[in-house]
């Protein structure tokens, strides 16, 4: 569905991405993890075109993202759902308003059928009754679930999410996690995760790829991805304080 | 696309490299900036659309005209005030004060109106566009709203731009009224200049032409401090500190754009 050929991004002589190449496939969870300052968000964001490769090419269904004109890339966009790290909501508006913004914006859709869909997606992530209050009266995590609400509200096919329980308490990152498995096995999206969380990129993932140096030193399921060698995801999994076995029961969970 | 990247890679190989770079950089800024004005004064009309855009633009209408109201009564009193202080004591060693009037009026309609509306205008709102979209780009707001589909252009640079179109003449005029009316004050109360005797020579003087040409800077102004301004936010990098820093640059490039531009069009309107 999504596909990176030799991706490299360049950036004051350095290369965020280097020759980066991979395919995610239609309705899997695909988790990035690895190291800060290694070109995760970049990675995301090339795939709705907000970056522009250096070299390479980047498709999303038989079409080249990297290369295509304004309207192509509107309509491309149109299939994704974007959760950025802070929620990226709209300070000015209510929570119900910034979730309703891209029917509002893009679409005819009368009123009524609008805040329908808004209430859906607010009971989706549990905050039936937050519609009214304004982002500075929630929390960060409730911040995070309003964007996914917005995110998921025009029904994509594909949602981004850039840390999604990054600077969340324990109990507030496994909600979200489940939250992502829940939207992706009752409306079938494919989602693409970038995450620092072991934890929860084990729970839900179907694979999982470490990126380190701009490129992915390892591509596999949960449970090959604990128990390869490799030393940059060893020395990753070691750095989470998790046993091994903690890890591999976790892995299982998911793969049951 | 709003999200722009840096045009090069790689670091310039030498000086002149370097000097050549800055060059091309400033130019292609340059157009980026006039064309994102371009668009947001063609997205002006769809402001009436709906109800919504139309809440949109009071609440923009709010910020520039009632927000910044306390300031330039402030401003315009007292720069009608030093101007009839100015002018009269130098009108007074011949014993002229009664044309203090035409002067402060003249000073005001052409030059100090705009003037001091635009300077207001850029410090007051256009550094508040700055930092409120400067802080949407590094929070991903921004780019939020192109995932969308939705122009951040039209959805946050318009409403702005309507507001200060509309606002800055209106502005430069109440400038005008009140620096006229400081200038009495100190006729009045320092000079002896009987009111009625200021205010008809200060009537005399008026034409409609020179309020029209004022009229005009104050409105070019306000389109020059919303470009900059918004320009300056949709390009912020780096956090806290490029918000800091934008905000800094959009205030000087307002500030020296409203001085020349200032100077070009009085050279285009009155002849040598």
């Amino acid at each position: 569905m999504i596909r990176f050929e030799h991706v490299t991004k360049c950036w004051d002589g350095r290369n965020v991405l280097n020759d980066l190449s991979f395919e995610i496939k239609r309705g899997e969870i695909f988790t990035i993890v690895g190291p800060s300052g290694t070109g995760k968000s970049v990675t995301l964001k090339h795939m709705v075109r907000l970056l522009t490769p250096t070299s390479g090419s980047i498709w999303v269904d038989g079409m080249e993202v990297s290369a295509a004109g304004a309207d192509d890339v509107r309509q491309v966009r149109e299939r994704f759902g974007y959760l950025f790290q802070g929620g990226a909501l709209l300070g000015w508006l209510t929570v119900a308003e910034n979730i309703a913004l891209p029917l509002r914006e893009r679409t005819k859709m009368p009123q009524a059928e609008i805040e329908g869909r808004v209430a859906e997606a607010l009971r989706m992530v549990g905050l039936e009754g937050d519609g009214e209050k304004y982002p500075n009266e929630i929390s960060g995590g409730m911040q995070k679930r309003a964007g996914l609400a917005r995110a998921i509200i025009n029904r994509p096919e594909i949602v981004l999410y850039d840390e999604p329980t990054s600077g969340l308490d324990p109990v507030t990152a496994r909600t979200i996690d489940h939250l992502i498995q829940r939207l992706n096995d009752e409306l079938g999206v494919t989602s693409v995760v970038v995450t620092h969380d072991l934890q929860g990129a084990l729970l839900i993932a179907d694979r999982i790829a470490m990126l380190t140096g701009g490129r992915f030193v390892e591509v596999s399921a949960p449970a090959d991805f604990v128990a390869t060698e490799q030393p940059d995801v060893r020395g990753f999994l070691d750095a989470q304080f998790i046993p091994k076995t903690g890890l591999h029961e976790m892995s299982a969970r998911r793969n049951t | 696309m709003i999200t722009r990247e840096p045009v090069y890679a790689d670091p310039p190989a030498n000086m002149f490299a370097a000097v050549w770079r800055r060059a091309v950089l400033l130019l292609g800024n340059i157009g980026y900036a006039g064309s994102l004005t371009v668009q947001a004064l063609a997205g002006a009309p769809g402001l009436l659309a709906t109800g919504r855009r139309r809440r949109e633009l009071m609440r923009q209408l709010f910020v520039t005209g009632i927000k910044s109201l306390a300031v330039i009564t402030v401003v315009g009193m007292f720069t009608g005030m030093i101007l009839g202080l100015q002018v009269g004591l130098e009108l007074r060693r011949f014993s002229k004060e009664i044309y203090i009037g035409s002067a402060v009026m003249v000073s005001m309609l052409r030059e100090m109106g705009p003037f001091m509306t635009g300077l207001i205008l850029a410090a007051c709102v256009g550094s508040s566009m700055a930092a409120q979209i400067g802080t949407m780009t590094v929070n991903d707001e921004v780019a939020a709203l192109e995932i969308m589909s939705i122009s951040p252009v039209r959805f946050l640079m318009t409403p702005r731009m309507g507001a200060m179109v509309l606002m800055t003449p209106v502005l430069s005029f109440y400038t005008c009224v009140l620096g006229v009316l400081g200038g009495g004050l100190v006729g009045q109360t320092q000079f002896n200049v009987p009111w009625d005797q200021y205010i008809s020579m200060a009537m005399d003087i008026a034409r409609l032409r020179e309020l029209y040409v004022g009229l005009l800077k104050a409105l070019v102004f306000g389109i020059v401090i919303t470009g900059v301004s918004c320009y300056e936010g949709f390009t912020t990098r780096q956090g806290a500190v490029g918000v800091g820093q934008a905000t800094r640059r959009s205030v000087i490039t307002s500030f020296l754009l409203i001085l020349v531009l200032g100077y070009i069009i009085t050279r285009l309107f009155y002849d040598l």
